[in-house]
């Protein structure tokens, strides 16, 4: 990439640093700024992320809920200046980048299971 | 009108105060040095021709080089005029990204990407035959009729078809100028610019 183009986007890693990682399968809270007229509010927004989409400038991501009984879903930028925050709640045991499968099902099915870390190796008693 | 030549560094996408996101394009714009300035009496009309891109010497044949020397400055690429400029000029001064301010609106001028040999639902937006049934098999994206039969007995000129596209002289109209650095001589303009990366860009205010 252009050396002007970095320059231009220096902005982003300054953003993107203050971002947590996380990847298809966790569990977030985005903040979201919502205007109203002159008022400025923040609204939650919790559910699953099915996919992290392009890089650079253009990244976004995909989050799935359930609200009242239907499958919601919202796609973000990532370096939005709206996305006030976002929290990780829960990471997900996967095997894929994309969870589109979660879309057709429900209750059971549409979960994710959590992923644990693993445990420190015992010492081997000689 | 007047303007500035630059060369088109790449797109990106930046925030709107809003928050919502523009895609821009960088265009590094000049230095551009005055290389001739052209009046009613001498050349029949005015113009302001500028020079923009450094190039070796070595590169450059002798009249050329005898009409950098005159203006006072090392030989350059691209040479571009622009007629009715603003300010007043003498040669050999130099124009710089400044003359754009950001919220400004300006013209950019490129030459097309070349698409080689196209058809013509690519180069003149045909719709194509819309269907695979109803008796189609080899012609789903073919013109169609050309004209009709005994009379006029000849095909009219201007019929669009098929034939080389791109790599035309483009001018895209009214991009707002979103940012302008000038220390690093580059202009960030919204909305996309014709031309390949690297390829000049004409900008007009």
């Amino acid at each position: 990439m252009s050396d002007l183009i970095k320059f231009v986007e220096a902005d982003n890693a300054a953003r993107r640093a203050e971002l947590p990682e996380f990847s298809a399968g966790d569990t977030i809270n985005v903040y979201v700024k919502i205007r109203e007229g002159n008022k400025e509010r923040i609204q939650v927004f919790q559910g699953t992320v099915i996919q992290r989409r392009n890089n650079g400038a253009g990244e976004t991501f995909t989050v799935r809920k359930i609200s009242n009984g239907i499958g919601v879903e919202r796609i973000f930028p990532l370096l939005s200046p709206n996305v006030d925050k976002i929290e990780v709640l829960r990471k997900g045991k996967v095997r894929r980048a994309r969870l589109f499968y979660l879309r057709g099902k429900q209750g059971r099915a549409a979960k994710v299971k959590e992923k644990v870390a693993p445990k420190a190796k015992k010492k081997v008693v000689a | 009108m007047s303007g500035i030549i630059g060369k088109k560094i790449g797109m990106t996408s930046l925030y709107n105060a809003d928050g919502s996101a523009v895609a821009c394009t960088l265009i590094e714009a000049g230095p551009c040095v005055v290389t001739q300035v052209k009046t009613v009496e001498k050349e029949g009309y005015s113009a302001i021709q500028l020079g923009y891109g450094e190039k070796k010497e070595k590169h450059t044949t002798a009249p050329l080089l005898g009409h950098f020397k005159k203006a006072g400055t090392s030989p350059k690429k691209k040479l571009v005029e622009f007629k009715s400029f603003e300010q007043s000029l003498s040669l050999g001064e130099t124009i710089t990204a400044e003359i754009f301010a950001e919220g400004d609106f300006l013209d950019a001028i490129g030459t097309s990407k070349g698409k080689g040999f196209q058809g013509v639902v690519k180069r003149h937006g045909f719709a194509g035959v819309g269907g695979q049934t109803h008796g189609q098999h080899n012609r789903g994206r073919h013109p169609g009729s050309i004209g009709a039969c005994s009379f006029p007995s000849r095909v009219f000129k201007g019929i669009r078809m098929a034939g080389r596209t791109g790599g035309d002289r483009v001018k895209v109209q009214n991009l707002q100028v979103l940012k302008v650095y000038a220390d690093k001589n580059l202009i960030v303009v919204s909305g996309s610019v014709p031309g390949a990366k690297n390829s000049y860009v004409i900008l007009e205010k």
